[in-house]
């Protein structure tokens, strides 16, 4: 198959520009170094988009809807019979989808980065990172195998690890590094359990081969298989829940969203490309990935799932609305918008018009790619101004960043749900599916979309407008290198919406028609509105509102700012149960009493051989009496014998 | 090609050491020593790959009387997981040699034992006589005392003697297991010829007295819990090639012998003690991990984490099945690797800095780039990262744990399993603290990154670790027919 | 007066052996010990002539064990004095006791 090369080489060429930029690390100057890495991701991303174009229009679809296509298959680990790892290709909607959005953002990411970066040192090595996450997320969204997708998602968790660490001579990007990683190598604890039950019950960990066993409805066995079996569930629905847990810990799903908002560490750009486009929606990949045996062997999962969601999308909400820190406020917008992601699949059925959720989850992954980077991009620009990620260093800034100011602008309105602009389509789907579901679903989505309007739009206020808070600062826009990706990626935003995304992407791989409601939209976009107005009333301008505001829901606002007390909750886990709990008890018994029981041992000994060291006196004649006696007593005993 | 080739490298190598005089060339003789085993090593692989003609698992076999009164005879043999085994001494060989590069106090006979301690481990993995292995262990042994003893740092002495004394211990067990099957035959029929043995059989009822014996006996040396006490106390105190050779080598000799010598020989024996095994592997794993999350000495936790480590060649072994037994292969190989790199580079930044103290320690990444990058290269193979060795082996002992699906083991696995978090924790606290933050004194501004011969060393291992880490298929591949051949003898499981 | 026989002989044997046995449990100086050790040997060679005169007079085994235990004594003691003469060079002294480098 001639796209079998297309489709390796769009991976491969950032593992190149990684292997290249990492041995050569030392010999490489900085503008060189983001020169091959770019001219290799933008390499990729054109043959991306040659990929995506063929496969939607021309060779990836056939009557029934659009083929799922193994474009590799090399055996790589194998355990038994039918237990193996086979590193494979599976090229489907949404593994054309992401590839295009990683590859597009990362480009975007990498040119920005020239720019964003400029004289800091080890920049090879930021690009080498760069590179080596690409390819892993690549290489997650290809997996044609469970084991497979596990292993990239190792890879790329360690990629997130080694860039939020970039600058690692700060103790605190250090710490939250290992924090990212912990968490979510905990959260991937599960997965794996989940890995191994699934593979084991469906006897294969080949994606097709899988779902096909665990969703055969007719087969006799299945009732067998989805029979409760361990704590009143079946096999499947722990398995099922063990591999979502992997994914509550990468996409940032309470309680595992801990390490997201002290993820942003790491240098900005970083921040676009891993926490918020990529990366974290790898937990919402994953489910839409196995989403027919979700719906068909556990739909009781899905309910959870739900909850899951529209809790974390609200949390994360509330707890956006008190953050100063430009980029945590992002953050926990990510991780509400992730929120949205999953409860639209959890509320999402498999197949024809109850597959809406599922439209719209990888619609809503697909958009937001693109605003969030976006408005990473433009914080970057506006830290990159002003050298502060907090907002009582900003404002005021829209004649010194125009293009920032606009760009971002864009953004907040896409976030907010907004029309004309992406996030309202793909918004507007989500709350769609929810209301056919559930109206408390719905009702918690619509508060936590005015909430959205009200978070971002405070922040676009803070930076843009209020009070200039400092003079100028001297910094403008930094460059055409920075400038290109904003632009690129606002246009993208303000696109990407009219794509009838239903055509391409759905949960049986039929086209799927979704008509706009106007009558539907209009509570949606009236609550963004007034949740702007709101943000616009309290943040336009210079002005104690907020803060008398604040001040009268005491309690509620102290709790969110302290973002609900989670992390010392944490803190109180680790530290006192687990260090001082486990690892201290472990270690002292094992010092202790374990050793001490083998060198009491060595102590006994040596006291034995005091108290009988006497009988070897040295003198020979004593040693002659003893012998002298012995002889006698023998000598008496065979005569008394043998007489 | 005949296995008894590969002894005579070392053997040659050992002798022409004592004869050198200037430090200069003994360690150049002991270089090409050890390069000329790794190539020997090739040969036997591709021999082994090309057959004997038998088809076998075990083939390149060899007899010879030896002492024929009591039917001792030399009889060598090699399978894929003697095989692995093999190529993972000559790798660690070559990389010991090459960090102990500067080696000032008695290069001579530092050198000659470590060529020595080589010589016994290849004896040892190419025996398939009892009383041969033993004597091939008991040769492995020893050098150790010395190495410990003499160019040790810290508690030397009490070291070297805790580390000797339990595994002549252990050699008691061994040895009188050993006799024991010797003894259980009918007159006429007594041998320690493995191949015998596995042919005749030892009674089931002797299999359940012996199997213990020679079980605990060979997994003192690969640090069966609770007799895993030497293990910190003697890597923290032996010289930088030493705690290579001792983790690298000869803790290898322990798993390979509860494979070789018990498991196969009494498979009665292994399904009886399967459970008992496994539980207490599976604690050990997860207590190793956490008793290495509260080290401060960097050999300190690097040899508990080894207690961890080998607590899932235990693991997979009694685990029984195939797939569970390749990966306890797998992993013997892994750890060898990962933990002879580990204390490769804690060597070259006590060297240094003269502190193994995480508290002293900070920054190294801007100073030794080298060094450091071949610290996250071995802690995140020790982590289970995909694409380097360690997740390879600990996935197929997983995979092949869940086979067994009474609730026992389910739950073992589970708990070794649980592993992978606390030892990403215990890892990253090292790496962070070592190698990235800020740095913590100024003279650490003046420090050197590594000399040729120790990128070199640490190249040799990472070698090794990306061969396995990428490309599975082949060590896989080796290993499997070997575990088959255990597990064959074992029979169904329940 | 009687004619001296066979058990006058090991009378006297006896007593040597005895003698020499009690010297060599009690002394401490070194040449004292070997003295006795001489008399415990000569007392054997006694026992060995006196049974061959009266026992097996056709026979020549005991006086061909006493000739080799004479020389074989010949030779030991000149080790023995050599070693005496060493240890006293060297310790200064020649009791039993005072030699104990050895020793734990």
């Amino acid at each position: 198959m001639p796209q079998t090369a297309l489709i390796l080489l769009i991976p491969l060429l950032p593992l190149l520009g990684f292997l290249i930029l990492g041995l050569f690390s030392r010999r490489i100057s900085g503008p060189l170094s983001s020169g091959i890495a770019t001219s290799f991701i933008a390499l990729s991303a054109g043959l991306a988009i040659l990929l995506a174009h063929g496969y939607f229009f021309e060779w990836g679809s056939d009557a029934a809807g659009f083929r799922q296509i193994r474009a590799l298959d090399i055996p790589w680990l194998i355990f038994d019979r039918d237990l193996r790892i086979d590193m494979g290709a599976l090229v489907d909607p949404i593994s054309v989808m992401m590839l295009l959005v990683v590859s597009v953002v990362s480009l975007m990411v990498h040119v920005y980065s020239s720019s964003y970066l400029k004289g800091e040192a080890r920049i090879p090595v930021y690009y080498a990172f760069l590179g080596l996450f690409t390819f892993s997320m690549m290489g997650l969204v290809l997996s044609a195998n469970l084991f497979q997708i596990y292993i990239f998602w190792e890879l790329v968790g360690v990629s997130s690890f080694l860039l939020i660490g970039y600058y690692y001579q700060k103790p605190s990007a250090v710490a939250a590094a290992k924090k990212a990683f912990i968490v979510t190598r905990f959260a991937d604890l599960g997965f794996l359990i989940g890995i191994l039950v699934l593979g084991y019950e469906a006897r294969s960990l080949d994606f097709l081969t899988l779902i096909e066993r665990l969703t055969a409805v007719d087969d006799p066995d299945f009732q067998a298989l989805i029979a409760p079996s361990f704590l009143g569930c079946s096999a499947i629905t722990w398995g099922l829940a063990l591999v979502f847990m992997g994914g509550m810990g990468k996409s940032a799903m309470f309680p595992l969203h801990i390490w997201l908002p002290d993820a942003m560490e790491g240098p900005t750009p970083v921040s676009a490309l891993i926490h918020a486009a990529t990366m974290v929606v790898a937990g919402v990949f994953l489910l839409a990935r196995l989403f027919p045996v979700y719906a068909i062997a556990a739909p009781d999962i899905l309910n959870w799932i739900t909850g899951i969601g529209v809790f974390s999308a609200m949390f994360a909400a509330i707890i956006a609305t008190t953050q100063t820190d430009i980029k945590r406020v992002l953050a926990y917008s990510t991780m509400s918008q992730i929120g949205f992601m999953m409860f639209s699949l959890g509320v999402s059925g498999q197949g024809g018009e109850a597959g809406l959720g599922y439209m719209a989850s990888q619609f809503h992954l697909f958009t937001h790619a693109f605003f969030k980077a976006l408005l990473f991009l433009g914080a970057g620009s506006v830290i990159h101004a002003v050298h502060s990620n907090e907002m009582v260093d900003m404002g005021g800034l829209r004649k010194q960043l125009p293009v920032t100011h606009l760009t971002f602008l864009i953004a907040c309105l896409a976030i907010a749900g907004i029309p004309p602009f992406s996030g309202f389509f793909s918004k507007e789907e989500i709350l769609m599916a929810a209301s056919q579901r559930s109206p408390w679903v719905f009702g918690a989505a619509l508060f936590t979309s005015g909430l959205t309007a009200f978070y971002m739009f405070r922040l676009y206020f803070r930076i843009f407008w209020n009070r200039p808070a400092g003079e100028g600062h001297g910094h403008g826009e930094g460059g055409a290198a920075m400038v290109l990706p904003l632009t690129i990626l606002a246009a993208a935003t303000v696109l990407s919406g009219f794509i009838p995304f239903g055509h391409f992407v759905t949960s049986d791989l039929k086209p799927l028609e979704t008509h706009l409601h106007p009558a539907f939209s209009i509570a949606p976009v009236m609550i963004a509105v007034l949740g702007i107005l709101l943000a616009a009333r309290f943040h336009k301008n210079a002005s104690d509102r907020a803060e008398r505001f604040a001040a009268s829901l005491r309690g509620l606002y102290t709790a969110a700012k302290h973002r609900f007390y989670i992390d010392e909750v944490y803190l109180f886990i680790t530290r006192r149960i687990l260090f001082n709990g486990i690892g201290r008890p472990a270690a002292w018994f094992d010092r202790q009493v374990v050793d001490g029981l083998i060198n009491g041992a060595g102590t006994a000994t040596l006291a034995l051989s005091h108290k009988i060291r006497g009988l070897q006196s040295g003198k020979v004649q004593q040693y002659a009496l003893i012998f002298l006696v012995a002889v006698i007593l023998l000598a008496l005993a065979a005569i008394s014998r043998w007489t | 090609m005949n296995p008894i080739g590969l002894l005579l490298i070392p053997l040659l190598t050992a002798l022409l050491i004592l004869l050198a005089g200037r430090p200069q060339q003994v360690r150049w003789i002991a270089l090409a020593g050890a390069v000329l085993q790794l190539g020997a090593a090739i040969l036997l692989y591709a021999a082994y790959i090309n057959g004997d003609g038998t088809g076998g698992p075990m083939r390149l076999e060899y007899r010879a009387e030896w002492y024929p009164d009591w039917n001792i005879g030399i009889h060598t043999g090699v399978d894929g997981i003697s095989i692995a085994m093999i190529l993972l001494t000559t790798l660690v060989v070559i990389a010991g040699v090459l960090v102990s590069w500067k080696m000032e106090k008695l290069p001579n006979t530092f050198f000659f034992l470590l060529t020595l301690l080589a010589l016994g481990a290849y004896g040892f993995f190419i025996s398939l006589d009892l009383f041969s292995m033993f004597f091939f262990l008991e040769i492995a042994v020893i050098p150790k005392f010395l190495l410990i003893g003499i160019w040790g740092s810290g508690r030397k002495e009490y070291s070297a003697n805790k580390l000797a004394l339990m595994l002549m211990g252990a050699s008691a067990l061994i040895l009188v297991a050993m006799m024991a099957i010797y003894f259980t035959a009918p007159v006429g029929m007594r041998t320690f010829d493995m191949i015998d043995i596995v042919s005749t059989g030892i009674p089931a009822e002797a299999q359940r007295f012996i199997f213990p014996l020679m079980f605990v006996g060979f997994g003192v040396f690969t640090a069966l819990f609770p007799f895993h006490t030497w293990v910190p106390d003697g890597h923290s105190s032996a010289p930088t090639a030493g705690s290579m050779f001792l983790a690298g080598i000869s803790m290898k000799l322990g798993g390979y012998g509860c494979l070789r010598a018990a498991t196969w020989l009494m498979p009665e024996g292994a399904r009886e003690y399967g459970t008992a095994i496994v539980v207490i592997s599976a604690v050990a794993i997860i207590y190793g991990a956490f008793a290495t999350m509260m080290q401060k000495d960097l050999k300190y936790l690097n040899a508990y984490s080894s207690v961890s480590h080998c607590g899932f060649v235990l693991l997979g072994i009694g685990l029984l099945t195939k797939t569970a037994i390749t990966g306890a292969v797998l992993q013997m190989v892994s750890h060898g690797l990962m933990t002879a790199l580990f204390f490769a580079v804690i060597g070259m930044i006590y060297e240094r800095t003269h502190t193994r103290q995480l508290d002293e320690l900070g920054g190294l990444m801007k100073v030794m780039p080298f060094v450091s990058t071949v610290m996250f290269i071995a802690g995140l193979s020790s982590l289970g990262l995909p694409g380097l060795s360690g997740f390879v082996a600990e996935m197929t002992i997983f995979v092949g744990g869940w086979e067994r699906v009474s609730p026992v083991y389910r739950v073992s696995t589970i708990l070794a399993a649980m592993s992978i978090v606390v030892t990403a924790v215990y890892v990253l606290r090292a790496i962070g603290r070592t190698v990235m933050g800020p740095i913590t004194k100024t003279e650490y501004l003046t420090l050197t990154d590594a000399g040729w011969h120790e990128r070199l060393a640490a190249i040799v291992l990472i070698a090794g670790i990306l061969a396995m880490g990428i490309a599975p298929g082949w060590i896989v591949e080796l290993i499997t027919p070997g575990a088959q051949a255990i597990t064959e003898r074992i029979g169904s499981l329940p | 007066m009687m004619e001296p026989g066979l058990y006058h002989m090991l009378f006297i044997g006896a007593a040597l052996f005895f003698i020499g046995i009690y010297g060599f449990l009690t002394r401490r100086n070194l040449i004292t010990i070997l003295m006795s050790f001489e008399l415990i040997l000569n007392s054997v060679c006694l026992n060995f002539i006196a049974f061959n005169r009266y026992v097996w007079t056709d026979k020549m085994d005991g006086l061909f064990f006493t000739v080799f235990i004479i020389a074989i004594a010949a030779a030991e003691a000149a080790v023995a004095i050599a070693i005496i003469i060493h240890l006293y060079r060297s310790h200064g002294s020649i009791d039993v006791n005072s030699a104990e480098n050895l020793k734990h």
